[in-house]
């Protein structure tokens, strides 16, 4: 069973704020909720499924559709960090096409935190005792990534600094972006070195906000006075260090695009916009080359001279200016990512850095850390 | 510019069940690695259950202490003191997370030589780590 054109984004919903204070988390998934039904034009009665993740307080999501006032016959918490609200919408579409559910529900909401502190991930997790003592915090995980491909393809610091360029060149035309400076290639590698060879420039933004997106049967979403934005592929798929075979030069995405390829039949060529999870300038650079956007090892050379900018290079990716500059809600960047596809595809992204004529794009995730392990997935949506 | 390396205070690991042995080793001056019996592959973290063939016939094994960096990033906002988190690759075949200590942190390289070295946690536990060879 393939999820081809079974499910529709109907609703999308970015949390204007940037620092929140004097809200708890879970008005803010409530609030995040509330904009996408009434984006989408429905109420919380035609919610019958729930989708969160480990940011939603509670119990998977029982405390938060107790919260939200919901009724529903499906809930789904899954967790791969950042990545979750991709897997989200590809399993929300798998239950509609199952008939399990017609209106699902995607919440993602949180208080920043800095990457640069560990992260505790329970005392159970095997590996525990072989790494937490060397220190390991998110950015220096993803700095061993961008160090080995440095080492193995001449990937210079100025290549990935392009991808905080572009990322500020879109971030300018956002009201709400955290950072609205447009900035050079000498801004960020002139900026600290914190986890060599990652600057503080290469990071995204830390932010208090949120997002939501509603998926739907087709049905449901006809009825509904919004573009039309049908779900033609998807996929999934986790990366770790393969028993000590550690390879920190490709990702997830190796796996998670031709699924999501295959399924949707187009080709990295035929995609107009593309929203890439940056949680770090070298995200991007490994994931475009593992979705095929070029060859392996290239991505350096890719990214340079503005290749992503909207209107100027060959592919306009994160046209909110992204987590880069934009949004990180929570350290967590996947539904942002999709809502920004889904601007893209309606022609409601800011008319500067709007695509022209964009009928094929697509959103990928990637959660927990490239230096160990992740979760990516991959959505490819089609406007109708 | 020179990074001179500085002891840093390390939190003691919470060990699972299976984990004891490894820095019971450590603590003796020596690296242990997981070996199956079934397929003859190292492996690394150390799983009671080999990740390649899933035999439960994994035994510890002392490695040579020697390997060359796969990748490694110098942390210069996370703590007191800059410390350089890598991967080391053993001579054994496997890439084991790990601290470079004992030199200058800006000289260290992928590609590099390095040898075994043992440094102290809190709570009397044993960390294995590496220095230039
Ligand atoms: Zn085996």
């Amino acid at each position: 069973m393939s999820i081809r054109g079974k499910a529709y984004v109907v609703g999308i919903y970015e949390h204007p704020a940037r620092k929140i204070e004097n809200k708890s988390l879970a008005r803010l998934h409530a609030e995040v909720a509330k904009g996408a039904l009434e984006d989408a034009g429905l109420t919380t009665r035609d919610v019958d499924a729930y989708f969160c993740s480990s940011d939603a307080p509670g119990l998977g999501g029982i405390n938060m559709i107790d919260y939200l006032g919901l009724t529903v016959r499906h809930s789904d918490s899954t967790n791969t960090g950042g990545s979750s609200y991709l897997y989200h919408v590809a399993h929300a579409a798998e239950t509609i096409a199952a008939g399990k559910c017609n209106v699902a529900l995607v919440t993602c909401a949180g208080f920043g935190r800095r990457g640069t502190l560990a992260r505790d991930h329970g005392a159970d997790v095997p590996e525990g005792a072989f790494e937490t003592p060397y220190g390991p915090v998110t950015l220096n995980l993803y700095a061993m990534a961008a160090m080995r491909h440095m080492y193995q393809y001449g990937t210079t610091s100025e290549q990935l600094a392009w991808v905080k360029v572009a990322a500020s060149h879109h971030a300018q035309h956002n009201p709400n972006a955290l950072l609205k400076k447009v900035l050079t290639v000498e801004d960020v590698v002139n900026s600290p070195l914190i986890a060599d060879p990652l600057h503080r420039m290469d990071c995204c933004v830390v932010t208090d906000s949120g997002g939501a997106v509603i998926v739907a049967k087709p049905e449901v979403a006809k009825s509904l006075k919004r573009p039309l934005v049908k779900l033609i592929g998807a996929g999934e798929s986790p990366k770790g260090q393969m028993g000590g075979k550690v390879d920190l030069t490709y990702t997830g995405a190796v796996r998670s695009g031709p699924i999501a390829f295959d399924e949707a039949g187009v080709k990295p060529s035929d995609i107009k916009y593309a929203s890439i999870y940056d949680s770090f300038t070298i995200t991007v650079v490994m994931t475009l080359e593992d979705l095929g956007f070029c060859r392996k090892g290239e991505g350096g050379k890719f990214v340079m001279d503005g290749n992503l900018i909207s209107g100027v290079g060959k592919l306009p990716f994160n046209t909110d200016g992204g987590g880069m500059c934009n949004n990180h809600p929570g350290n967590r960047g996947g539904i942002t990512k999709i809502i920004e596809a889904v601007r893209q595809l309606r022609g409601e992204s800011h008319p500067k850095v709007q695509v022209r004529n964009c009928d094929i794009a697509l959103a990928h995730g990637t959660g927990g850390s490239l230096g160990t392990r992740h979760g990516s997935a991959t959505l490819i949506m089609e406007r109708e | 510019m020179a990074t001179p390396y500085q002891e840093r205070t390390i939190p003691a690991p919470h060990l699972n069940e299976g984990d004891a042995p490894y820095f019971e080793a450590a603590a003796q001056g020596k690296l242990l690695v997981k070996f199956c019996n079934d397929c003859k592959q190292y492996h690394h973290y150390p799983r009671a259950l080999c990740p390649f063939c899933f035999s439960d016939r994994t035994e510890w094994k002392e490695a040579k202490g020697t390997g060359t960096v796969y990748s490694y990033s110098i942390s210069r906002a996370s703590g007191p003191v800059p410390y350089a988190i890598a991967y080391v690759t053993l001579d054994e075949g496997v890439s084991m997370m790990t601290n470079i200590v004992d030199c200058d942190l800006d000289t260290i390289r992928c590609g590099q030589k390095v040898t075994v070295t043992f440094k102290p946690a809190e709570g009397g536990v044993v960390i294995p780590m590496f220095k230039p060879a």
